[in-house]
């Protein structure tokens, strides 16, 4: 039997990835979390990170939602972005900003706790 | 009667009309398919979206703890009327259906005893509902220069949105916007956005799973729902690009050939008269070298 459950990543604007896969590395908001098939029905959100469903397939995200359910894997994010097609300078730009977002004393620490993660995982995708 | 040189003029200033509606009525159509597909592409999100609010909703044993956003703030005076409107005209019905029917729900709304307050996004809509409800009227929006509208567009009208409604400047919020049929029917319609609304009878699978929620319900609630309230927001612009692309079709496309028809018309009575004055002159000359 095959190993293997859908998945949908959707953004507002179009449907990003739809394929099946055997598994799925997410960036959960309360820590990273894989998603095997038969996994029980979840309903969570992201924090920014990567989605990693394969080698070729990894996929930025700054926030969205996810529904685990009957080995449908849904993700619905207004910010996701293909690693293949992200440039550079690009993430260069968005790592600036978050730095100097973070500096700043008028976030709250959840808005912080997030953009954190956002720059480690910046650094990470250009380093 | 008019003259020659007059019909003359006439008939090539209605074929330059002609001309320009012919244009507007190609490029509406080429956009047209461009809006059809964002506003094809961007449902799925929305549909699954209210999908995982309701199966959450669904789950939620009390609703004491529930977000506002959801079940209200228990008030209903001031209702906030959200009209989404076109940024330019000449796409025939399209601004005054939408209009026409925020005008009734206004009416009702005042006459109910409520307090009203409007925001309108795109210029169209503004001109027309600001002569007789511009007291009403708290701020507004237009993304003319925008090619594209995109969901950052709707996310800064559903942030302001939720600004004021935490700041309780309303109770309840409604969205207004033409839904996009086919190219020919375009409904105005109106949608509760707030509190959030979900539709019974919308194309929901009824799901019975038992979820795992990480960290819990109300604190995906409360990152969900705002969201929900921007994507709402952003499906009726789609839907409304679409629909003033097809509106605009259609119109132009009578247009086009009411100008061939006035062309035709305006051709026999040149024709006409042309022969008349011709005949005219001949009867003239006959009827003088009789007379010599």
């Amino acid at each position: 039997m095959s190993q293997e459950f859908k998945i949908e990543i959707i953004s507002p604007d179009k449907t990003v990835f739809l394929g099946s896969t055997e598994e799925v590395l997410l960036p959960c908001y309360e820590g990273q979390i894989t998603i095997l098939k038969d996994h029980i029905p979840l309903i969570t959100f992201l924090r920014p990170g990567v989605i990693k469903i394969s080698k070729n397939e990894e996929f930025y995200v700054e926030d969205g939602t996810v529904e685990f359910s009957d080995n449908n894997l849904l993700v619905l994010s207004t910010s996701v972005q293909s690693l293949k097609k992200i440039k550079s300078e690009q993430i260069n730009e968005m790592l600036k900003e978050a730095e100097k977002k973070v500096l700043s004393n008028q976030i709250s620490d959840k808005q912080k706790y997030i953009l954190n993660y956002k720059i480690e995982t910046l650094k990470q995708i250009n380093g | 009667m008019p003259s020659l040189d007059d019909l003359k003029k006439r008939i090539k200033s209605v074929k330059s009309t002609q001309k320009i509606t012919k244009a507007m009525k190609m490029v509406a159509a080429a956009k047209l398919k461009k809006a059809q597909e964002n506003a094809e592409k961007g449902r799925p999100y929305s549909e699954k979206l209210q999908n995982i609010i309701l199966n959450l909703t669904k789950s939620m044993s009390d609703n004491t703890n529930a977000p506002k956003l959801l079940t209200g703030n228990g008030k209903d005076k001031i209702y906030l009327c959200v009209v989404i409107t076109a940024d330019r005209g000449l796409c025939g019905g399209f601004n005054s259906n939408i209009c026409k029917l925020a005008k009734s729900r206004f009416k009702n709304i005042l006459n109910e005893g409520k307090e009203l307050k409007i925001i309108t996004v795109g210029s169209k809509g503004y001109d027309q509902i600001k002569t007789e409800y511009g007291k009403y009227i708290i701020d507004k929006k237009s993304f003319k220069e925008k090619k594209q509208i995109s969901f950052n567009e709707a996310n800064e009208i559903g942030k302001k949105v939720i600004e004021l409604y935490e700041q309780e400047q309303f109770d309840k919020c409604f969205i207004f916007y033409n839904n996009f049929k086919n190219v020919i029917t375009q409904i105005p319609q109106s949608e509760q956005i707030i509190p959030t609304f979900i539709k019974k009878d919308d194309k929901i699978e009824e799901n019975v799973f038992t979820y795992e929620f990480e960290p819990d319900e109300d604190e995906i609630l409360e990152d969900l729902l705002p969201k929900n309230v921007s994507v709402q927001i952003l499906k009726a612009f789609l839907e409304n690009a679409a629909s003033e692309q097809g509106s605009r079709m259609t119109a132009m496309d009578n247009a086009t050939r009411n100008a061939g028809d006035l062309v035709d018309k305006l051709t026999i009575n040149y024709n006409r008269s042309r022969q008349a004055s011709i005949t005219k002159e001949l009867i003239e000359i006959i009827s003088g070298a009789e007379s010599l």
